[in-house]
């Protein structure tokens, strides 16, 4: 049983990570993350940069639909938004290092614009203002051929970093790594502060937060860019990981990825987004793993590799809501506290 | 025919699209259903339809069954198969936030998607053509026989379901559970009988409209998908009001036809989409829903 964590200043008290424990834990993780690549193969890597991706997209959503309740059935455009930005500044020579927050912005300041039906519609009416975006978005991805590249899509330069060519894998899994690290710890920080909280008495009791002077609207909207920012971010390593891009790829099932994940994770928690969105990753590949495997006797088992994909996919979601409705992230909390208080309650 | 501007097209347009609208009501009439019964948005609809077009071509034509009891047999399993989801899924759900209802139904769109996938395979297949295809002709308007027929078939079905909700005690139980769940109860009525029937009935209702529109179109698993532009009928109609969408499914039908015949199809299929938002920014609740009072 771990015995006392006297707090005994106020900074003691407002770390994130409080006890020396949580800390090494903490480096140790960082450590592994930093020096796995060099002895994992292409293919780990590469689907490591696309966890990194999807991390910092499940985030985003996470922050809206976790944390302010207002619900976004149109994350992945979003993510395009940011995509199709880098990869027009790209085209023309900007930087690396600016054309990321440029995609984040660009994909705000359009999260603003459909943040703008919230202050009227919430819940369902919401959901489907998002929907509706969604396909407006991808639309125009299609038919806006002279910067989307039309259903051919785009091509991404490699990105650059001070001289440094990021051309395969290995390089990106070193960009996106630090940037999955950062958005997530600003995460992380918001909900302690004075927005952050905000966000969380909107989604408890939107009157409620009202009466306490919070301006629904501004809130609302603020939530909105926060969240799209962080599609556009995710978008954009997208871009520049795959180094080409078609509107197929921003769909309303990736939205719905994106949303499963955060609720497999758990909704309003930075942890279970992690574990939603590495859990959500991995699922497909364990299936075409043991698909493939199962194959070498049946060599059909391939053809029903998709719809096997599916159908669990919607009964993972269905089995969360149904089971687990706070998600991995809770599942988590029983099996710390069970070595917590082990061997008094076992 | 005066030069200039072709009126002739114009009211072909609008007339194609006001029949075709009469089907879109009746898709419509299946999400209202449940969300008049049990306040839920049935992100599965599409899945529904899908599901009734397949069983249907299973007994048709594979198992050469006649049209009549095929169309029975099908009826009956999608009935079965929406009353199973219901106790399974939903009811557990019940009084969940509406991001977990409305996240079980996606979930429940995609299995459903991946199990049709499965034991049927991606392939199209042909569809038997249940309607005539004898095109009327007005002057010099052409119509195809299958849109006005499936017109005429959507407008008996709400015509049935709004009589039998009008006058039939087990609709009127309906009708009450839908308004006030708690005083029906007390009341006497089986609160948890009356939504799985709203299930069941949502889903005879999205079978029949799978099966026409798989025999106008071709059948596959895209199938599921045509739900969703229906939404924007719904939303103009007002959620919860049978008659705004059959007036909402008119007049989608008629915005769709004309965008099309003016501007193309790819224009088309965003129009419900650009509809939505509209329709949300000035008028919330619809054409005939009903208001919720909350200021903020």
């Amino acid at each position: 049983m771990r015995i006392g964590d006297y707090r005994q200043s106020y900074a003691h008290d407002e770390a994130i990570w409080a006890t020396p424990t949580a800390r090494a834990w903490l480096a140790a993780l960082l450590l592994v993350l930093l020096l796995f690549p060099f002895t994992a193969n292409g293919y780990i890597v590469g689907l490591a940069c696309v966890l990194g991706i999807n991390i910092i997209a499940a985030a985003g959503l996470n922050i809206m639909t976790g944390y302010t309740g207002l619900i976004s059935l149109g994350h992945a455009a979003y993510m395009g938004v940011g995509c199709y930005t880098a990869a027009w500044l790209a085209q023309r020579g900007i930087p690396f290092y600016l054309t990321l927050p440029a995609a984040g912005l660009m994909s705000a300041l359009l999260g603003l614009v459909v943040g703008i039906p919230s202050l009227r519609i919430k819940g369902l009416y919401l959901a489907v203002a998002t929907l509706a975006m969604q396909f407006i978005l991808i639309f125009v991805f299609r038919e806006w051929e002279s910067v989307t590249g039309g259903v051919r899509g785009v091509t991404v330069p490699d990105a650059s970093l001070f001289g440094f060519e990021l051309d395969n894998d290995y390089r990106m899994y070193y960009v996106i790594l630090p940037c999955a690290a950062l958005l997530l710890l600003a995460a992380r920080n918001l909900f302690r502060t004075r927005v952050g909280r905000a966000f969380i008495a909107i989604r408890d009791r939107d009157i409620s937060a009202e009466v306490l002077g919070i301006d629904l609207f501004r809130y609302k909207l603020l939530s909105f860019a926060i969240g799209s920012f962080y599609a556009g971010v995710a978008g954009a390593l997208l871009g520049y990981f795959y180094r080409a891009m078609t509107p197929e790829y921003f769909t309303l099932g990736l939205s719905v990825f994106y949303l499963a994940a955060i609720i497999v994770g758990g909704l309003g928690s930075m942890l279970g987004t992690i574990f939603g969105a590495v859990f959500m990753t991995l699922v497909p590949e364990v299936l075409r793993a043991g698909v493939s495997f199962v194959a070498q006797w049946a060599p059909r088992a391939t053809e029903i590799l998709s719809p096997i994909r599916e159908i669990v996919f919607g009964a993972l979601i269905v089995g969360f809501l149904i089971f687990e409705p706070h998600g991995l992230n809770e599942a988590w909390r029983r099996v710390r506290r069970f070595f917590h208080l082990w061997p008094f309650r076992a | 025919m005066s030069a200039g501007f072709d009126w002739t097209a114009l009211a072909e347009f609008a007339l194609i699209g006001l029949f075709s609208g009469g089907l879109m009501a009746l898709i419509a009439l299946g999400f209202v259903l449940i969300y008049k019964g049990t306040g839920v948005i049935n992100f599965a609809m599409g899945e529904f339809m899908m599901l009734g077009a397949y069983f249907f071509y299973t007994a048709n034509v594979m198992w050469n069954l006649a049209v009549l009891p095929a169309l029975l047999l099908t009826l009956a399993a999608v009935a079965l198969v929406a009353a199973l989801i219901e106790r399974s899924i939903l009811r557990p759900l019940s009084g969940q936030p509406v991001i977990a209802v409305l996240m079980a139904t996606i979930g429940l769109g995609s299995a459903l998607h991946g199990v049709v996938d499965a034991v049927w395979g991606g392939k199209n297949y042909e569809m038997p053509q249940l309607l005539p295809r004898k095109p009327f002709i007005l002057g010099d308007i052409l119509i195809p026989g299958q849109v006005v027929w499936s017109f005429v078939l959507a407008a008996l079905i709400i015509a049935g379901f709004t009589l039998y909700f009008r006058y039939s005690r087990t609709g009127i139980a309906m009708r009450a559970a839908a308004s006030d769940p708690v005083t029906a109860y007390v009341l006497g009525i089986d609160v948890r009988r009356t939504q799985r029937l709203t299930w069941m009935f949502a889903g005879i209702v999205g079978a029949v409209a799978g099966i026409v529109v798989g025999a106008m179109t071709s059948l596959s698993p895209a199938l599921g998908g045509a739900a969703l532009g229906v939404l924007a009928v719904i939303i103009l109609g007002g959620l919860d009001s049978i008659a705004g969408a059959i007036v909402a499914g008119l007049i989608i039908g008629v915005i769709e036809s004309l965008t099309a015949g003016y501007l193309g199809g790819k224009v088309r299929d965003i129009v419900p989409y650009v509809t939505v938002l509209a329709i949300l920014m000035i008028r919330p609740y619809g054409l005939f829903g009903t208001r919720q009072i909350e200021r903020l």
